[in-house]
């Protein structure tokens, strides 16, 4: 068993970052995740194991860090807040375009705008649909706990070196403040120079004697060769949707309703059906593990095995929900239920919705 | 078990920490555990509460409308945590400082005299372990010696010296907690 340790969802991302062997973090402060950087400078990482860790001078710099960084093969992430990964959108879409791998990690706040500083999940277009410009994916993990905003940032790794990603994690406030139990995984090695050079022949680390010049861009001014490498990115991301989606069902086994949530909503659900099951309500949870690639088959078998309705609870206005009704096709009853802006929604509300939007509507 | 408890008081009366020494306790009898303070603006005018879950069982919402125990150590906090308190659970407060006391007649009420008592050990610092003391003496729900374990892993080791006022100081609230 790993060491135990109570933490909060910031330090428990920032100490993955140190054990997950990451050789670069490049962030600017914002709450409610500044205590990710705040960790990682009084840890010292660069005294550990060698990990750079950087204050930059604005969200944009950090980000183009990244592209820096991760160009070179290297194992780098940020994390910063939604108003800072909006000014993050433009090194994103570069990075999707040069299939630049790297972690950004998104504990989201309310919005528009500046917003306030309590939790919300009013991020979930911009993380699955774009954000950036152009035609690009990028996979979106989604933790509701501080184990799995640990747990999550290996994995995110290898997703992003396996597909030449940046890969996001998107938690909110309430993860990024809470303190839960965390098992921390055992250190594992940073990358070498050699390792690097034998596996990414991709990586801009110097031009090797006798070999081409590796270039890393997102330019082609060629609009065939453009749709060429548009083509081979599309592909990279069917090969995502076929093998990527993480989800878990609760409690679905004999449920006639589903309430389908990701991150705190997916907590704050579990205490609402089991107030619901209380009441003889048969209700169960598909919790999104990943945003994106969406998990439609999950949310398709149970269409088939006959579910009466799906309440979507998100902390928006409503972005999730649209997913789950595209997937659902009209077959059953979709409906949505969150507060937002920062405002949490508590277990019996969530209750409440299920009972007059899906079950009694 | 579950138990599910609001602390809330002052910033500066050490009522995020009380509910962190008692999340780590937690943890050192193998139980689940979630800790999740109010924070930013939530806080200005100087109140702070946090709710803590210790567990059997995986733990759901980390935030909740209903508690099983609320620790009141300030007027605003009973104004809004008063009602919060399920039918037959408990409410422990420290009267100082309080003006209007509780009225309902569903809970049970405790009053624990923490600063007083922690004026007459001579530092007023361990406040917050008198009335943890107070508390675990109503809900016994971790045991002395895994709060002191839980103290050593919270707490930086160049404050290990003052353990044992710590501890003293949970006794002292375990004397002292009273039935209304």
């Amino acid at each position: 068993m790993g060491e135990l340790r109570l933490m909060k969802g910031n330090e428990a991302l920032a100490e993955a970052a140190v054990r997950a062997g990451s050789d670069g973090y490049f962030g600017y402060p914002i709450t409610p995740q500044s205590e990710v950087i705040e960790y990682l400078m009084a840890e010292k990482p660069f005294e550990r194991t060698g990990m750079v860790v950087l204050q930059a001078e604005s969200e944009v710099a950090a980000i183009n860090m990244l592209y820096g960084g991760g160009g070179t093969g290297k194992k780098v992430m940020t994390s910063s807040s939604s108003p800072g990964i909006s000014l993050m959108q433009e090194g994103l879409s570069y990075m999707a375009g040069a299939e630049i791998p790297c972690i950004v990690a998104n504990i989201v706040r309310g919005g528009p705008g500046l917003g306030d500083i309590q939790p919300a999940q009013s991020d979930y277009f911009q993380s699955v649909k774009g954000g950036g410009h152009g035609d690009y994916r990028l996979p979106v993990l989604a933790p509701a706990s501080v184990q799995e905003m640990s747990d999550f940032v290996p994995i995110s790794y290898d997703l992003a070196f396996k597909y030449r990603t940046p890969v996001l994690i998107v938690s909110d406030g309430l993860i990024g403040q809470m303190m839960e139990k965390v098992e921390l995984f055992d250190q594992m090695p940073r990358i070498t120079d050699k390792e690097i050079n034998e596996k990414y022949p991709w990586a801009t680390n110097g031009k090797p004697k006798g070999k081409e010049r590796r270039i890393l861009t997102s330019l082609d001014l060629d609009p065939h060769k453009l749709e060429k490498h548009n083509f081979h990115l599309q592909d990279k991301y069917k090969q995502i949707e076929a093998n990527e989606v993480r989800y878990e069902l609760i409690d679905c086994d004999d449920a006639e309703y589903i309430i389908v949530a990701y991150g705190s909503s997916s907590r704050i659900s579990q205490k609402a059906i089991q107030l619901a099951r209380a009441e003889g309500i048969k209700v169960g949870i598909l919790r999104l593990i990943t945003l994106w690639p969406f998990p439609k088959k999950p949310i398709d078998e149970l269409v088939i095995k006959g579910i009466k309705g799906f309440l979507a609870v998100e902390m928006s206005a409503g972005q999730m929900v649209e997913d789950v009704k595209l997937t659902v096709r009209e077959r059953t009853k979709v409906e949505h239920f969150g507060r937002y802006g920062g405002v949490i929604h508590s277990p019996e509300e969530v209750l409440e919705a299920l009972k007059t939007k899906i079950i009694g509507g | 078990m579950t138990e599910e408890i609001i602390i809330a008081g002052f910033g500066g009366q050490g009522v995020l920490s009380m509910g962190k020494i008692l999340a780590y306790s937690g943890i050192m009898q193998d139980q689940e555990v979630s800790w999740f303070p109010a924070y930013g603006p939530e806080m200005r005018g100087g109140t702070a509460n946090v709710t803590v879950i210790v567990s059997d069982d995986r733990i759901s919402s980390p935030t909740l409308t209903a508690y099983d125990t609320a620790v009141i150590l300030n007027q605003q906090s009973m104004d809004k945590f008063e009602s919060t308190v399920k039918p037959g659970g408990v409410l422990i407060y420290d009267p100082n400082g309080i003006s209007k006391h509780p009225t309902r007649k569903d809970i049970n009420i405790y009053t624990i005299e923490g600063a007083k008592l922690a004026a007459e050990m001579g530092n007023t610092k361990i406040f917050n372990m008198v009335v943890l003391g107070g508390y675990l003496k109503v809900k016994p729900i971790v045991k002395l010696e895994n709060v002191i374990k839980g103290l050593k892993k919270s707490l930086h080791e160049r404050y290990h010296k003052l353990i044992p006022l710590n501890e003293d100081a949970i006794t002292m609230g375990m004397k002292h907690v009273v039935l209304k």
